[in-house]
């Protein structure tokens, strides 16, 4: 006992040493949880739109007026013909446009109707939907009052209820997909290149031919990056609660039980890549590569899995942190209870009970 | 002259030689502009609904197949009691419930209005909000059909005396296909990785190495070595933003609109601003480990302020501030208006000007930090 502890302090000295590989550990979950929580949200505001008015009259003006005092759009400086919106488009200035034809004021008295021609940029596809529908909500709602008399006689109100987020926090989404991204840079990527440094500079041989067991070795190896990862999970807890005001809903022990649960899948995995591999360049392009961009990618929390091809959903089912994202997402933001997660956890704990054996089964006590 | 001929002899070697670094520049990009494409879809479809009905009314079922029928949504269920469509909620099954209280249709008949409850899970803001928004418009639409069908039983159409119609169109991307705006984003996210990354790892790695020293103790002069290694890296984007190029073209069938000239001037600008930044980050980090690391952090930063997955107009104006200082958000503006638009110069001279800026002072900070001696 004696012994292991004066290993994993060895191992915690080499985790200090290096300050800057800290700095970042710790201020990764703090910038990213600013970012989202604070810079990046799918909400749609501040749209550019050039107006082309060739009526000049009350009504075209009152619309026109309806468009600048929402929040929706900024209206960008009157252009003159119909060439000059796509020179606006072409810079990149402008998301939409408005057209009013000439005689717009009389023409919605006549038997036809006035129209308005409204041209959104579909690069940006989802932008373009949203954009096209509230112009024409702005426009449906003017006519309205246009026609006082003509109001619906039967009416179904909606009567909303946001669930688990009153306030409309676009961010929640992406808190446990960064607390699983976090731990997999931690956990995976950290050991595994801790472990094959080691190797490479030769004092993995001094380890092996101590007394000391080797499977204590790895443990040692192990502890300070468990901590690590725990301390940054503690981070993310505290910024989204004070800073983004997220209330956690469900159990703390079982937040962090089930934590654990999937941090020892993921020194597991680093092990494992670290007996693989035996270059610090191979492991980190391993751990990077092989198990950061499928976290990305298929645990949900940045890309709709259910958009995807069926290939990939069936990719993302062997992916560990898709199911953490699912505990963590139903037991911290839903407030959901043990026994709505047990199968998850259950593969969880398979994967990381599967993920340790081989692991250890692959540890070489030899050199080659 | 002649001795920067061999230092790029010597670099390209070392290129050439690395299997894995090989790998990673030339096949991660191709893989990358195959799948994430694929997997980047960020279209809202098939939102799951749970329909929870207490009155089995003829409305009411009307409603139903009303909803079932609009393209928005998909009918996971009819549970009997609100309790059990939360469950499904709970489950993640069900992402709205829409409860239809008994007496719904008695109500609407003889007082012209009833409400009904819906219930969001709204921890996913993009479906809350345009799910909510759907089932709202479809209800307007159900309003309206039953008001005409009740008070002009003779089918003719009801008109208000004053009538405005819109007529929509989509520019440059007709079918509002979502690759087309993901396509040209990925192009540029090659060349920020081989730019930042790479570059950082192959001079970080002649550090840790320390044949850095033996360079350091030759008469080689500080520029001599900068120049020597950015050329090789520089000519190794441009293969890469062309192969990417050739994929895109190929897979996805996108053949940039405008001037094909004007795009590859963008690209070695921003490709040389970038290499500046791997070349800082080099001199900052001892160790592959440390660069790694550093280069992964601005990388991640870079792109989530980039506009590169979310719009930059919706960010706050601080945010906004940090987007426009970061390269990789004027280059993923300029690509996409050069391929998707056809912008010429004249249009995009502004977004050249910034990017020079960044070629010139990432690059002169990078020199200036760089230090021949320890």
């Amino acid at each position: 006992m004696k012994q292991l502890l004066a290993f994993i302090r060895k191992e915690f000295y080499h985790v200090f040493r290096d300050r800057r590989t800290l700095l970042i550990l710790f201020g990764m979950p703090i910038v990213q949880i600013i970012l989202f929580g604070f810079a990046l949200n799918s909400e749609v505001k501040n749209i550019g739109i050039a107006v082309l008015d060739n009526a000049h009259d009350v009504q075209s003006e009152q619309i026109i007026a309806k468009i600048q005092s929402s929040s929706y759009f900024q209206i960008k400086d009157a252009v003159l013909n119909y060439k000059d919106i796509e020179k606006r488009f072409k810079e990149g200035e402008i998301k939409c446009a408005i057209l009013f034809p000439a005689n717009f004021g009389s023409d919605i008295y006549k038997t036809g109707g006035a129209q308005i021609q409204v041209i959104a940029d579909a690069s940006d596809p989802n932008t373009a939907t949203v954009v096209t529908n509230y112009l024409n909500m702005i426009i449906s709602n003017y006519q309205q009052e246009l026609n006082p008399n003509a109001k619906l006689s039967y009416q179904i109100i909606p009567e909303v209820r946001q669930l688990y987020n009153e306030e409309q926090n676009g961010s929640l989404n992406f808190i446990p997909g960064v607390i699983a991204l976090i731990f997999m840079i931690v956990s995976t990527a950290l050991t595994s290149v801790a472990v094959v440094r080691e190797k490479e500079l030769g004092t993995m041989e001094i380890l092996l031919v101590s007394p000391f067991k080797p499977i204590m070795v790895l443990i040692a190896k192990a502890v300070p990056y468990l901590v690590l990862s725990l301390i940054d999970f503690i981070i993310i807890l505290l910024l989204s609660v004070f800073l983004l005001n997220v209330e956690i809903r469900g159990n703390l022990i079982l937040i962090f039980a089930e934590s654990i649960l999937f941090i020892i899948t993921c020194l597991s995995l680093g092990l494992l890549i670290s007996n693989l591999t035996s270059s610090q360049q191979t492991a980190m392009l391993v751990s990077m590569m092989g198990m950061m961009l499928p976290t990305v990618f298929f645990t949900g929390f940045m890309f709709p899995l259910e958009n995807m091809p069926k290939i990939f959903q069936w990719i993302s089912y062997i992916v560990p942190s898709k199911y953490y994202y699912a505990i963590i997402k139903g037991v911290m933001l839903k407030g959901l209870g043990f026994s709505y997660v047990w199968k998850e956890t259950l593969v969880l704990a398979g994967m990381a009970m599967g993920l340790l054996f081989i692991a250890l089964k692959n540890f070489k006590i030899r050199l080659s | 002259m002649k001795v920067l001929r061999f230092i790029l002899q010597k670099e390209f070697r070392q290129i050439f030689r690395d299997k894995t670094i090989l790998a990673m520049m030339l096949v991660v990009p191709i893989m990358q502009l195959i799948i994430l494409p694929l997997a980047a879809n960020f279209e809202v479809k098939n939102i799951n609904i749970a329909y929870v009905d207490h009155d089995h009314s003829s409305y009411s079922q009307k409603l139903r197949n009303k909803i079932a029928s609009s393209g928005y949504f998909n009918m996971v269920g009819s549970p009997d009691s609100y309790k059990k469509g939360l469950e499904m909620i709970e489950y993640g099954t069900a992402d709205l419930v829409l409860e239809i209280p008994s007496g719904f249709e008695r109500n609407l008949v003889r007082e012209g209005s009833q409400k009904v409850n819906l219930s969001v899970d709204a921890i996913n803001g993009t479906k809350a909000s345009l799910g909510g928004a759907s089932l709202v418009s479809v209800l307007a639409d159900f309003n309206r059909n039953l008001d005409i069908n009740i008070k002009l039983p003779d089918g003719s159409a009801f008109e208000p005396p004053a009538k405005i119609s819109v007529e929509s169109t989509n520019w440059y991307n007709p079918k509002a296909e979502y690759k087309f705006y993901m396509v040209p984003g990925i192009l540029v996210l090659l060349l920020t990785i081989i730019g930042g990354f790479i570059t950082a790892l192959n001079i970080v790695r002649e550090k840790e190495i320390g044949t850095i020293e033996q360079i350091n103790v030759t008469p080689i002069k500080k520029w001599q070595f900068i120049l020597g290694k950015l050329i090789p890296f520089c000519i190794v984007g441009m293969i890469v933003f062309t192969v990417g190029f050739t994929v895109m073209y190929l897979i996805y069938g996108i053949f940039p609109k405008g001037s094909l000239l004007v795009l590859y001037l963008f690209a070695a600008v921003y490709l040389i601003a970038l290499l500046g930044l791997g070349l800082l980050i080099s001199t900052f980090a001892d160790t592959q480990l440390q660069a790694m690391f550093i280069a992964f952090f601005f990388m991640m930063i870079f792109m989530l302020m980039s506009g590169f997955f979310t719009s930059i107009d919706s960010m706050p104006d601080w945010a906004r501030t940090i987007s426009s200082f970061t390269p990789v958000t004027h280059f993923i503006k300029v690509v996409r208006l050069i391929v998707l638009k056809g912008s010429g110069f004249a249009d995009i001279k502004n977004e050249f000007g910034y990017l020079v800026m960044f070629a010139v002072v990432l690059n002169g900070f990078a020199i200036w930090n760089y230090r021949k001696t320890s």
